[in-house]
C-alpha cells in the first residue's frame, strides 16, 4: 500500500483534524500522543474526540521516551482497542526493540511518526514554546537544516525518517503530508479529510539534512575521543556522577525489573571494603560508578537508539547519551545491527552463527 | 615493555572455567603433573555462557591483571549452544574495551576441551607471559572508580 494524504493547516492542527476524524469514524478507539498538562507536556492516552484538542502530537519535545510508556501499557497484553500512536522515529525504534525483548506488544497499535527534525531541550520547555521556540525550529526544518538547541544526539541522528511506521508525516507550516506505508494505514484513512493521491515519500528531498547529520555525527565522535579515555578518562568524565541512576530509569532499553546495579549484590561487604582499601589505600564512596556505566553499555548498548533521554535527565550534565551513541554504534557494527529496523530480526545476543567472530576466540 | 621490575611479578589471572571442558582440562593438566605458572585463580561455572560481561569488568576494575574465560570448543558445548552465546558476548565486551581505550588484551576467551590438559597448561603459560609483558593492572591503584 502506498498513498499520500495532504491536509491543510499547521502541523498540530492538521494531525489533530486527522486524529479526530479517525476517532469519529470509529476506525480507532484512542490516541496516544503528546499533550499539554498544566505547565508541562506529557504523553496522553485519549478516547474522547473532544479531548483531541488538548493534544500537540507534533511538538518537538520528548518529556519521556514513549517506548517506555508503551511498554508499561502493553506489557501484560495488547490494549483492548485500536490505538493510534504518534511518536518520534527513535521512540518507535526503541519500541520495536522492546517488542523483540518481549516487553511490549505491537498488536492493536497504529504508528504515526513524523520525519523528525530532532527534539528541543525539554528542561527549557515553557508553555509559550509554541509561539517562541517552535517557529524557529520549523523554519530550519523546512530548509532541511539542523535547528538550534536540539539535543546533541539529535544533531547526529541519521535515522530521522521513521522505520516501521504505518503512517509517515512530513510536518510543514501550511499543510502536512501523510504517507500511508501499510495496508492498515490505507484502511483507516479511507474517507479522511484532505487530498488523497498516489505518491511515496521522497527520501532524496532530505539529503541536505542527512548530510549535515552525518557531518555532525562525525564531529561529535571526533570531539568525544572515546578511544583516548582509558581508565583515567572514565574517572574524569564520570567523576561528577551522583549515582542517581536517572539515565537508567529513563532509558527505554533498560527494562529489567531487578536491575543488577540496583541490587544489594553489588554493594561492597565489609571484607570487600577491607581488601579494596588494602590494595588502594582509598576508595570513592559509594564505589562502582565506572562499573555501573561500563556495565550498562554491555547490557543495553547493542539496542541503544540514541534518543538522548539520559543526557536530558543527567543532573550534572555528563554527556551520557553522546558516549552511549558512540559506544553503541561501535558494538552494533560488530553484529551489523541497527536497533529497531526489523521486528523479526533477533537481538544479536540472543542468537548466533556457528562460524563467526574467530578473531576473538582461540 | 618488560622491565626488571616486572620479572618477579606474578600476574593474578581470574579464570572462569566451564565445568564440562576447561575445568576438567585443568584437572587433567594437574593429574598429568604438567607444570604451569601459579598465576590462575580458577572459578568453576557450569557453562561459559554463565559469565556475564559484568564479571569481567568487575574483575578488571577490582584489580585482577587479566581474565580468562574457558569453554568447550564450538559445537561441543554440553548444553549444545552455550559457548556460541559466550563468544558473541565476549566480542561485544572486547569492543567496549577497545572503544574506551581500555586494555582489551587483559581479557581472553579460549576453547579448551576436557582432554586438552597440555593445551590448558600451554594457554596459561603463554597468557601469563603476555600479561607479564603488559605489567600489573594499573586500575588496582585507581581510587575513584
Amino acid at each position: 500500500m502506498s498513498g499520500k494524504l495532504k491536509i491543510k493547516g499547521d502541523p498540530n492542527d492538521s494531525i489533530r483534524g486527522f486524529l479526530r476524524h479517525l476517532l469519529e469514524s470509529g476506525k480507532i478507539d484512542g490516541v496516544f500522543a503528546l499533550g499539554k498538562t498544566g505547565k508541562g507536556l506529557n504523553y496522553l492516552l485519549v478516547t474522547d474526540k473532544e479531548k483531541v484538542d488538548e493534544l500537540y502530537p507534533l511538538f518537538p519535545f520528548m518529556p519521556e521516551n514513549a517506548a517506555n510508556l508503551l511498554s508499561r501499557l502493553t506489557f501484560s497484553g495488547p490494549l483492548p482497542g485500536k490505538i493510534a500512536v504518534v511518536i518520534k522515529p527513535c521512540e518507535l525504534r526503541a519500541f520495536v526493540e522492546l517488542v523483540k525483548r518481549e516487553q511490549a506488544s505491537r498488536d492493536n497499535l497504529v504508528f504515526i511518526s513524523p520525519v523528525c527534525g530532532g527534539v528541543l531541550d525539554f528542561v527549557q520547555y515553557k508553555n509559550d514554546a509554541l509561539e517562541k521556540s517552535v517557529p524557529g525550529y520549523m523554519k530550519s526544518f523546512a530548509k532541511r537544516e539542523n535547528a538550534e538547541n536540539i539535543r546533541p544526539t539529535c544533531r547526529a541522528c541519521e535515522y530521522f525518517i521513521p522505520i516501521n511506521a504505518d503512517i509517515t508525516v512530513i510536518p510543514a507550516e501550511e499543510a502536512c503530508e501523510f504517507y500511508l506505508n501499510t495496508d492498515k494505514a490505507g484502511e483507516i484513512t479511507k474517507g479522511a479529510p484532505g487530498d488523497l493521491s498516489d505518491g511515496e515519500l521522497d527520501e532524496a528531498a532530505f539529503e541536505p539534512l542527512m548530510g549535515s547529520r552525518k557531518a555532525e555525527k562525525e564531529k561529535l565522535f571526533e570531539e568525544l575521543k572515546l578511544e583516548d579515555y582509558g581508565i583515567k578518562g572514565l574517572v574524569e568524565v564520570f567523576g561528577k556522577c551522583l549515582g542517581c541512576h536517572g539515565c537508567m530509569s529513563v532509558c527505554p532499553i533498560c527494562y529489567c525489573a531487578l536491575c543488577a546495579f540496583e541490587s544489594k549484590d553489588n554493594e561492597f561487604t565489609p571484607p570487600v571494603f577491607e581488601s579494596e582499601l588494602t590494595k588502594r589505600g582509598g576508595l570513592r564512596v559509594p564505589p562502582n560508578t565506572i562499573f555501573y556505566h561500563l556495565g550498562r553499555i554491555t547490557h543495553m548498548g547493542i539496542s541503544c537508539v540514541g534518543c538522548g533521554m539520559c543526557s536530558d535527565v543527567c543532573p550534572v550534565d555528563i554527556p551520557v547519551s553522546s558516549i552511549f551513541l558512540r559506544s553503541g554504534d561501535a558494538v552494533q557494527k560488530v553484529f551489523d545491527y541497527l536497533p529497531g529496523k526489523d521486528i523479526e530480526e533477533p537481538v544479536p545476543l540472543s542468537t548466533f552463527i556457528e562460524d563467526e567472530l574467530t578473531e576473538v576466540e582461540d | 615493555m618488560a622491565t626488571d621490575k616486572n620479572n618477579d611479578f606474578t600476574p593474578n589471572i581470574i579464570g572462569f572455567l566451564c565445568n564440562w571442558c576447561t575445568y576438567t582440562g585443568a584437572d587433567l593438566a594437574g593429574t598429568s603433573r604438567l607444570q604451569y605458572p601459579p598465576s590462575i585463580l580458577p572459578i568453576r561455572v557450569m557453562c561459559s555462557s554463565r559469565v556475564d560481561p559484568l564479571f569481567l569488568i568487575s574483575s578488571i576494575l577490582r584489580g585482577a591483571d587479566a581474565v580468562l574465560v574457558g569453554g568447550c570448543h564450538p559445537g561441543d558445548c554440553h548444553y549444545q549452544k552455550g559457548n556460541y552465546y559466550t563468544r558473541r558476548r565476549f566480542a561485544l565486551l572486547k569492543k567496549v574495551f577497545d572503544t574506551f581505550g581500555l586494555e582489551s588484551d587483559r581479557i581472553r576467551l579460549s576453547w579448551i576441551s576436557a582432554s586438552e590438559g597440555p593445551r590448558f597448561a600451554q594457554v596459561v603459560t603463554e597468557y601469563t607471559g603476555k600479561i607479564k609483558e603488559l605489567g600489573p593492572n594499573k586500575y588496582a591503584e585507581e581510587v575513584f572508580l
